[in-house]
């Protein structure tokens, strides 16, 4: 009777990488649970009956009903959407026309121009606001939503245009000629041709700029009127006298409205493929 | 044949560097014109100052007896296909192919009836609603083709358009350019660095070098009488050989090569009172046979018979390529038919006998 073929104990990892694998699982969970513990407990106590954040009395939505029934943070609300709608606009406008003409074409101080761009990104947001707000005192421009979205866009766009450079480098530069060399104006080649390649700098940029000038709270503050405050500014000054459950109402409105935009725009760029 | 092209005395600096230098050529209708050269030459800016990318810094450019030097691109009656296509790519095929339609302003049924039969001209039809993405090369170069042929441009230009194509998928394009070309009877102006590309499709090849022109004729002019070394270095291979002048009468010249082998040119060939020149053998041209046997070559003919060793024998298949060392010392390559498995093969070592028609040598100037 031939006996019967031994085999090998099955290797098993070294235990030196079972730690390291059981330490990395631990380690991410400890990061997510940090970065989205708060926002969770807040969302929790906006359905909290206290008004008080630490004690839980019980479900309600009442916090809710007053959101949307205060009419001032109601109206804080749609003037941030216009100003982040109409500098997203005017952003991307500026943006992207920039990186063409820096891209493509080679003029004197061009260098120059390229680091100017970059400033706004990295200036303190305080210092911006100062400025603009002497800008703005010395041409004897009143403050309000044109004052706002002008800076709302002079910080916005830099992003734009960073965003469609890094594309630009990448492009083809025949693609430009090819359409040239089919009959198109230089203005049609880059209206038919390179627009539709840059879409999606455009829309990452665009995002970005939204998102930027929708929560921005010190340019807005040096530049608004009490007619244009925005959802920060209101928010901000309701979070000075006290913390209200209405915050957290408020607050978990936005996240939602966040994830749905995230969705959304995921989405658009799944459709577009 | 009338003048398609014309380039009259065209200069192209960029900064301090000459890329074109004073060159005139003339393209004529119809004709298929390969600008060979190496990378770095100027052929791809010449055909750039064709298409309007590039103005000259000096000369004139005419098309179709049109000056068109300040002409922008999208104003000349000439197409191209580019080496990377650029095909747009948020259009499908129709829209890439119907775009030069679209600028035109061309009717949309006229436009539609084009587009199909463009692609059905490449052998394209039932792709129209595809994205250059879900396309292969070979079929992006076909879009390529059709998005300019769409036009119907008077001069269709081609930079290295088969460059990113397999070697086997390549051959099958040189040939149907060439059949496209005859049956449109458009004139085509192609850009190539490939010697054998450039003697399989073109009616006349310009050698580009350094930004000039070095020589311009017939596949078979340019391969059997190249005009300059860099000519006969460049396409085919060959073996340069500097000769000095021995002997002379009226009818023959005497020289000897690098490596002391003696030969014999007809003086027709021999430049008029040079004593040194450059000497260019093709490798295929010199016969080759067993010293046993020298009447299997066909000596008779030929002016100029010597002995070697083989030295090494490289198989190619189709052929076998011989480094043979004379009794001097001149070290050549040539290459031999394998036309039997059971004939004559050569081996490193054996002695040989070879036979080189004294017409068969190409006389280069000395430089």
């Amino acid at each position: 009777m031939p006996a019967a073929p031994t085999f090998p104990a099955r290797r098993r990892w070294p235990s030196g990488i079972r730690i390291v694998d059981g330490a990395v699982s631990t380690w991410t969970a400890v990061v997510l649970a940090f970065l989205y513990a708060p926002i969770v407990v807040l969302v929790a106590y906006s359905f909290n009956q206290s008004r008080l954040n630490i004690v839980w009395q019980g479900f309600t939505f009442e916090w809710y009903r007053q959101v949307l029934q205060n009419s001032p943070l109601l109206r804080a609300a749609q003037n941030s959407l216009v100003i982040a709608v109409v500098s997203t606009l005017l952003s991307v406008l500026l943006g992207t026309v920039g990186a063409w003409l820096l891209h493509r074409y080679r003029f004197a101080g061009a260098r120059t121009l390229q680091t100017l761009v970059a400033v706004p990104m990295v200036m303190p947001e305080i210092l911006m606001g100062i400025s603009l707000l002497i800008l703005f005192a010395t041409v004897g421009m009143g403050l309000g939503f044109t004052a706002v979205i002008i800076g709302h866009v002079t910080f916005s766009f830099p992003f734009v245009l960073v965003a469609v450079q890094a594309r630009l480098r990448g492009l083809d530069p025949a693609m430009e000629e090819a359409a040239l060399d089919l009959g198109a104006t230089p203005l049609q080649a880059f209206w038919l041709v390179i627009v539709p390649c840059l879409r999606p700098a455009i829309v990452a940029g665009a995002l970005m700029a939204f998102t930027l000038s929708w929560d921005e709270l010190i340019v807005t503050f040096f530049t608004t009127s009490a007619a244009s405050a925005t959802l920060p500014i209101r928010v901000f000054g309701m979070a000075k006298v006290g913390l209200n459950p209405m915050l957290n109402a408020l607050s978990a409105i936005f996240i939602l409205a966040t994830i749905a935009f995230v969705f959304f725009s995921d989405y658009l760029r799944k459709l577009s493929r | 044949m009338a003048t398609m092209v014309h380039l009259r005395g065209v200069t192209k600096r960029f900064g301090t560097f000459d890329a074109v230098r004073d060159v005139s050529l003339e393209v004529g209708a119809g004709e298929f014109l390969t600008l060979l050269g190496p990378s770095g030459c100027g052929k791809t800016t010449l055909l750039r100052l064709m298409a309007g990318f590039e103005a000259p810094t000096v000369g004139t450019v005419e098309i179709g007896g049109q000056d068109v030097t300040r002409l922008p691109p999208y104003r000349r009656p000439v197409n191209q296909v580019f080496q990377s296509y650029a095909l747009f790519p948020h259009l499908t095929v129709a829209e890439n192919v119907g775009f030069g339609l679209r600028m035109q302003r061309v009717a949309a049924a006229e436009g539609q009836a084009r587009v199909r039969e463009a692609l059905a001209l490449v052998s394209l039809d039932g792709l129209d609603a595809r994205r250059p993405h879900q396309l292969s090369g070979g079929q992006r170069q076909r879009v390529a083709l059709a998005r300019a042929l769409v036009c119907r441009p008077k001069v269709l230009l081609l930079d290295e358009p088969l460059s990113a194509l397999d070697a086997k998928l390549r051959r099958a394009m040189q040939l149907e350019l060439k059949r496209l070309q005859r049956q449109l009877g458009i004139t085509f102006v192609f850009v190539t660095h490939d010697q054998e590309e450039a003697l399989t499709m073109s009616d006349r090849i310009a050698i580009v070098h350094e930004g000039r022109i070095e020589q311009l004729g017939t596949a078979h002019e340019i391969y059997h009488r190249p005009a300059t070394r860099f000519a006969a270095d460049f396409v085919g291979q060959a073996n340069l050989l500097e000769a000095r002048v021995l002997l002379q009468d009226e009818a023959q010249v005497r020289v000897s090569v690098t490596g002391g082998l003696e030969l014999t040119v007809p003086r027709a060939a021999w430049p008029a009172g040079a004593m040194k020149a450059l000497i260019a053998m093709r490798p295929e041209k010199v016969h080759v046979s067993r010293l046993a046997n020298p009447a299997a070559a066909p000596a008779a003919a030929a002016t100029n018979l010597f002995e070697a060793r083989i030295e090494e024998e490289i198989f190619q298949g189709a052929t076998d390529q011989l480094v043979i060392v004379t009794a001097t010392g001149t070290r050549l390559s040539v290459v031999v038919a394998n036309e039997s498995a059971y004939g004559e093969i050569f081996h490193a070592g054996d002695h040989v006998s070879c036979a080189l028609h004294a017409d068969d040598l190409v006389v280069v100037p000395a430089e």
